[in-house]
């Protein structure tokens, strides 16, 4: 949508457009699979039978990054593979989002005091829009990062704002 | 396997983020249109210096770090350092303690084994097994969640005892779980093992013949689907499995030459119902008593090395300590079942096509977090 | 056989090439000279006897003044186990490789090189297997400096 972004002020036909784009963006968010270390058996127990994460629209795990706009990043980043990591970032579509899953992608996790090839944190080197702490999280708290994101896409407008908010 | 190549050799990177690698695993295929001419491991994706961190924290500061690496299955990851370091500072555990870290350990397997079997079925194209086989392992891990409050990385075994005893009426809800499940594998083995699709895409694929997997090293069920008959538990028993009675599944290359990947994943199958029979017949003996009574208050092994082996789910997990006296240790270096598994990687799958690479990925059984350490 | 037996049936075939041995500890072990480690392994790999066909761990550990190599060997008929040491100089370090006895070694032998800088001589393939290729420094060292900065991202 980069053609109407940010050219009109707020009026009634953005504020609807709004409300039907981000309500449509917000329960399909279609997640990479993505997931790195302990983590991701968290994250696949998410997506299972108990604590289905289909009913957010996010069942839909998408191999590759050309196809999904939420990346959530489950597990350690180490050194080899950040710049991956940024390279499959690059190469999802906007409007793209990235969830950090555990302690590990949030700031390094139990690994920060003696690990030379682990990154300290995934916000080294893409935008991070929910943490979610935990070692692993559990599945619900995965599910509240989702829903905290669900409430971030929801705040996006399309409307002229004076600093430039999230696109 | 013997092919003929005509044409050029294309590289083509399986690269860390696939569906099918289970876990941050890079394949460079060289491939001559759909048949691979070599398939070159390249790992290191995930290696979180576990080794460095052993050497800096003390002795039931390493179990932490121990459970992720085989993070699918870390009640036997701990058990084989603590088991070690018991061994070195010459500490007995009562029986009580004995039997919940085999319940403990054998109840992994099952959750383990049916995480391989689903993941295998979805790599395979079959989503239905995997949500079934996940659906069962969350009793598991709702049992684990109630002893010691953490459903993947329990941080459970420690140095000379446990963490916490089992609440009252964990032997009923374990045998209310064995009870249910049992015959669901059944369902599980109509819905994948013998489905004619799956034995077509893993019998005669991945053939890893004896004598290949003992110059490699494998372990566990990679070298009992090739249909060498050892077993830890068995051939050299620990924490008292001798009194156990169980059988070991071999592979008998029941739809193809002997060591194929139908192989190794039926003999994980069978291997869930033994772990059943095993964890009966511990509930019916377990004792009363204290889990914590021998915990010592600093754990100070006297100096010197030791080498042990457990049987972890993917093979036998080996952990060599040296003490230097003090209260962290001097060195521990882990021989992980995946790594050995992994180096024969490149001779398995020659002349493999490329979606028998992910069947062959996938009945190997591995897991990163163990691989890089 | 026992130990003790294992450690008679190695010094009776290489005499003093068998620096020192252990029989009695929690895990039995035997030094012996770093020229001669292929010769021992072939010998502990096909001599009826011993059968040690299965290399369980190959690993290094550094020490104040030298950096040891550690074989840990099984028998799959026989059921028993030795492990093997080797003493080497901490500028320097170089071995035979057992690549050709046991095929699993290749992949041990360059997590060794990659973390202590051991070179083994003859390996088909001694390059960096958990840290990246361009990594400086070999970590598992007990002098290793981390490093500040790799490639851009702070460490």
């Amino acid at each position: 949508m980069g053609v109407i972004e940010g050219r009109f002020e707020d009026n009634v036909v953005i504020t609807s457009l709004d409300w039907i784009v981000n309500w449509a963006r917000s329960w399909s968010p279609w997640p990479l699979t993505f997931g790195l270390a302990c983590c991701a058996i968290e994250m696949m127990a998410a997506g299972a039978a108990r604590y289905d994460l289909d009913r957010f629209g996010a069942g839909l795990f998408r191999p590759s990054p050309r196809q999904s706009d939420l990346m959530i990043v489950a597990g350690t980043v180490t050194m080899k593979m950040a710049t991956r990591i940024k390279r499959l970032y690059e190469q999802m579509p906007e409007p793209k989002y990235v969830i950090s899953m555990g302690s590990c992608a949030n700031n390094g996790g139990p690994y920060w005091q003696h690990g030379y090839h682990v990154l300290k944190g995934v916000d080294e080197v893409i935008p991070v829009d929910v943490y979610v702490p935990g070692c692993p999280p559990r599945p619900e708290s995965l599910i509240e990062g989702l829903i905290q994101l669900q409430n971030k896409i929801k705040r996006q407008t399309f409307a002229k704002t004076t600093e430039q908010g999230k696109a | 396997m013997e092919v003929e190549y005509s044409g050029e050799i294309m590289t083509l990177n399986m690269g860390p983020q696939h569906p099918s690698t289970h876990g941050v695993l890079r394949l460079e295929l060289k491939t001559d249109g759909e048949v691979v001419h070599e398939a070159i491991p390249h790992i290191g994706y995930l290696h979180r210096c576990f080794e460095k961190h052993a050497e800096n924290v003390e002795y039931p500061g390493v179990i932490p770090f121990a459970d992720r690496m085989d993070y699918v299955a870390a009640m036997n990851n701990e058990l084989g350092y603590v088991l070690a370091v018991e061994k070195l500072a010459g500490i007995q555990v009562n029986d009580r303690v004995r039997y919940l870290r085999i319940i403990m350990a054998e109840l992994n397997r099952i959750a383990s084994h049916l995480v391989a079997a689903g993941t295998y079925g979805l790599d395979m194209g079959s989503f239905t097994p995997f949500v079934h086989c996940f659906r069962d392992r969350e009793t598991i891990l709702d049992l684990f969640e109630e002893t010691c409050g953490a459903r993947l990385l329990y941080n459970y075994n420690w140095v000379g005892g446990l963490m916490f005893d089992v609440l009252p009426g964990f032997e009923k809800r374990v045998i209310e779980f064995l009870d249910r499940f049992e015959p669901l594998v059944n369902d599980l083995n109509r819905l994948l093992s013998y489905n004619y699709i799956f034995v077509k895409r893993t019998a005669g694929v991945g053939i890893l013949t004896p004598e290949m997997a003992l110059s490699y090293g494998v372990t566990g069920p990679n070298l009992r689907g090739s249909g060498v008959k050892f077993d830890v538990r068995k051939d050299e028993p620990y924490l008292g499995y001798e009194e156990f009675d169980f059988d070991v599944p071999v592979g008998r290359g029941e739809f193809g030459p002997v060591g194929s990947c139908f192989d190794r994943y039926i003999v994980r199958i069978r291997e869930v119902l033994e772990s059943c029979k095993i964890v009966r017949q511990a509930i019916a003996k377990l004792p009363p008593g204290d889990v914590q009574e021998k915990i010592p208050k600093r754990v100070k092994p006297a100096a010197g090395e030791v080498y042990m082996r457990t049987e972890c789910p993917r093979g036998e997990m080996g952990f060599y300590i040296v003490s230097d006296g003090s209260t962290k240790p001097y060195r521990v270096k882990v021989k992980s079942p995946c790594f050995t598994a992994m180096s024969a990687f490149r001779e398995i799958s020659r002349g493999a096509m490329i979606a028998d690479i992910v069947a062959i990925v996938g009945s190997l059984d591995i897991v990163l977090g163990e691989i890089d350490r | 056989m026992n130990p003790a037996e294992i450690v008679a049936r190695l010094t009776e075939r290489f005499g003093d090439r068998v620096l020192e041995s252990k029989p009695d500890v929690v895990s039995p072990c035997s030094v012996v000279d770093p020229a001669s480690i292929l010769e021992i392994c072939r010998f502990l790999r096909f001599d009826d006897s011993l059968l040690m066909d299965h290399l369980e761990l190959l690993g290094g550990a550094d020490y104040k003044d030298r950096i040891e190599v550690v074989y840990v060997l099984y028998s799959m008929t026989h059921r028993h186990r030795h492990v093997l040491k080797v003493r080497l100089p901490r500028e320097n370090p170089r071995i035979a490789t057992v690549e050709s006895v046991w095929r699993v070694a290749n992949w041990h032998e360059r997590e060794t090189y990659d973390m202590f800088g051991i070179v083994f001589e003859g390996h088909s393939d001694l390059r960096r297997i958990l840290c990246p290729d361009d990594w400086e420094g070999y970590p598992l060292r007990k002098d290793y400096q981390f490093p500040t900065r790799y490639r851009g991202m702070p460490v």
